[in-house]
């Protein structure tokens, strides 16, 4: 953390009121330090606590080398440690397919709600539609209006429904829930983006001839592409820490990474160790995507909130 | 929206699109109409087979969905064939409607049926009609009126959480070092799983015993600080995990909503020589109402369908203290089977949170009115 407290710089900016000034700044920083430590600390204590053995547990010891020596065993008893990785593990393969099924039912479900409904934002800012008595404000309603459906009042019909339709406890049966899930967000956000993009780009395409379908591919989606992208990403964090649907339509089959993190705190008790491997190899990509693609994240989720 | 007439005229004063030949007009038409009955009849011979009036049939209801796609594919077939061009503007919207409406609308008719029976998983004999049962059952039952009691607690504490935000989202917006680095580390908690964070915080941190927070408590001279044995503590704690998972959503809405305020506005006042209080509640916080008000009924909302903390980490408990409305259903199918009452449950809940919604939104929409 390179933070300092008051540069020379700042000090010079205002010569008037400098203590105060001085002190505002020590107090800003505390408040922003403080809550970055509340913001990090939980994941630095998961990450900590997988190099943990049972006694670093009890005693609390929380600084690596200082008061701890680490330890593979949580990783171990995942068979992902150094000297486990080259076995085989019951625990690891269980573990990769359950990572695996949460990639594919969330890349799928982003992808299936981006296609989908990057087309019927596109339609609903640039056509007037009329459906019996819906407008296009309508039709945009209909869709968001989605948002407030708890997924309670879905989970017992889908059990059944995919039951009959077999698709019970299957990745596909997930990727359709899950994009419904996502596609009023999706939707919300390309609205947003195509709003942006000047009509007369398009205009001159069609004059040259091209197709309505023709104009959207060539122009439109290419610079929607960054909208598109965060639109994206944020899909795949929602689906990707879906528990609710997951836990209720899947089971030995389709069974996502929060389910099987899920069924362990219950039944692993006190080795902790076990515990915060699996939680840190479960929230690991998820950190990664925070850190790196944080911008995508931000502008998807601030599209259409301010005007 | 204002600009759409602007597109729609342009593509009328276009040179006359080419008419669109009846016998293509009818080969749409008569496309469509091959398609419905194909549907209707892959459906009716399904039906006729589940309901034991036939002995052939398919194993699953499988072919139904792919003759139900198929025959949403040969639609917009069907409707450029017919329409031309305005066919193909239909096109865009109509696979995300097709596809809402089919999942939606089918499941909650359906789940209005199934919440009219005593259909138990458990038991052999079936779905049976049983009236208006389950809304006797509902109307007495203590547990589901003080899931929806807790529910208040918990929408009123977003007021909290956006308040906290706030300060943060001020925080960051200030003439900051390391700008970047902040935002990451306070966004990084809404990246998080509930249930990842159920375990990291609710099973461990908070842990009677070795947890580093119930250490820290008995540090503060908090003798026992069990987190989640008696009902208001046990529900704060939820909060609090909430709150840690969530805060960064309002808290990033909030700072874009800071930036695209005009600095000139805040600076006048500063010349004026308003103290920053004043400032705030006069300038910054008026400007903001907007967008605070979408970053908290948008907060309502999600709050709403709260479970996966709730589920894992104290199943409800103590005496049902922490119980959401979904964790309390989720419970009845997964504990219960009690599919019937627990989707009677599901659809009261519903009614209940569009009647709520519509009128936080009326409200809203109308104080905001008021104030501006």
């Amino acid at each position: 953390m390179t933070v300092s407290y008051a540069t020379p710089l700042e000090q010079d900016r205002r010569k008037a009121g400098r203590p105060k000034l001085v002190s505002k700044r020590v107090l800003i920083y505390g408040a922003l330090l403080l809550w970055a430590f509340i913001a990090l600390f939980p994941i630095y204590w998961t990450v900590s606590t997988s190099f943990k053995t049972a006694v670093n547990v009890t005693q609390g010891h929380l600084v690596p080398w200082v008061d701890f020596e680490p330890d593979w065993k949580g990783w171990r008893s995942l068979g992902l440690s150094p000297d486990t990785i080259g076995q085989t593990s019951t625990v690891r393969e269980e573990f990769l397919k359950r990572f695996e099924n949460s990639l594919i039912a969330s890349i799928g479900a982003s992808m299936l709600a981006v296609a989908i409904g990057s087309l019927a934002a596109y339609g609903l800012c640039r056509f007037n539609y009329k459906f019996a008595i819906w407008r296009n404000k309508d039709i945009s309603f209909f869709f968001l209006s989605q948002l407030i459906l708890p997924p309670v009042v879905l989970a017992m019909p889908f059990l059944v429904l995919y039951k009959e339709l077999a698709l019970l406890d299957t990745s596909v049966g997930l990727i359709l829930v899950y994009t419904l899930m996502v596609l009023p967000i999706v939707i919300w956000i390309m609205r947003d983006q195509f709003e942006t993009i000047p009509i007369e780009l398009e205009q001159a395409a069609l004059v040259d001839g091209c197709s309505v379908w023709g104009a959207f591919a060539r122009i439109v989606v290419p610079i929607a592409l960054p909208g598109m992208a965060a639109a994206f990403i944020l899909s795949v964090v929602l689906c990707w820490n879906e528990y609710f649907f997951a836990a209720l339509l899947t089971s030995s089959n389709a069974k996502t990474l929060p389910v099987m993190v899920a069924s362990q705190t219950g039944s692993q008790g006190i080795s902790w160790w076990s515990m915060a491997a699996l939680s840190t190899a479960a929230i690991a990509p998820l950190v990664f995507i925070g850190i790196f693609l944080e911008r995508y994240i931000v502008k998807g989720l601030t599209a259409g909130a301010v005007k | 929206m204002s600009i759409s007439p602007s597109l729609a005229a342009s593509r009328q004063s276009r040179p006359a699109s080419p008419l669109i030949p009846i016998s293509r007009k009818n080969a749409g038409r008569l496309l469509i109409v091959f398609a419905s009955l194909a549907l209707s009849g892959v459906g009716l011979v399904q039906i006729l087979f589940a309901s034991g009036v036939t002995a052939a049939g398919f194993e699953n209801w499988r072919p139904v969905l792919y003759a139900a796609l198929a025959w949403a594919a040969t639609l917009g077939a069907g409707q450029v064939m017919i329409r031309g061009e305005r066919g193909q503007r239909a096109l865009f919207l109509l696979p995300a409607v097709l596809f809402t409406a089919l999942m939606v609308i089918f499941p909650t008719f359906f789940g209005l049926y199934i919440a009219f029976t005593d259909w138990n998983l458990s038991s052999f004999e079936g779905r049976q009609f049983n009236g208006l049962d389950n809304v006797r059952t509902l109307v007495d039952d203590p547990y589901y009126w003080n899931a929806l009691g807790n529910m208040v607690f918990y929408v009123v504490a977003v007021l909290v959480q956006y308040a906290i935000a706030f300060i943060l989202a001020l925080l960051l917006n200030a003439d900051i070092k390391a700008r970047k680095f902040f935002r990451v580390a306070f966004l990084l908690p809404f990246m998080l799983s509930p249930v990842a964070v159920s375990w990291m915080i609710g099973k461990s941190l908070m842990e009677y015993r070795f947890g580093p927070l119930a250490k820290l408590a008995r540090f503060l001279g908090w003798d026992s600080p069990a987190f989640f044995t008696t009902p208001w503590i046990a529900r704060l704690s939820i909060m609090i995990m909430d709150s840690w998972v969530w805060i960064p959503f309002i808290m990033i809405l909030l700072l874009a909503g800071l930036q695209a305020m005009s600095k000139e506005v805040s600076e006048a006042a500063k010349v004026d020589g308003a103290t920053p209080w004043q400032s705030f509640w006069q300038i910054t916080f008026p400007l903001m109402l907007p967008v605070s008000v979408t970053a908290v009924v948008l907060k309502i909302i999600f709050q709403l369908k709260l479970a996966d903390i709730v589920i894992n980490v104290t199943s409800g408990g103590p005496g049902g203290a922490t119980d959401t409305v979904s964790s309390f259903i989720f419970r009845e199918y997964r504990d219960r089977s009690n599919v019937g009452y627990g989707t009677m449950l599901a659809e009261f809940y519903l009614v209940i949170i569009i009647i709520f919604v519509v009128l936080l939104l009326k409200l809203v929409s109308r104080w905001m009115r008021k104030v501006t």
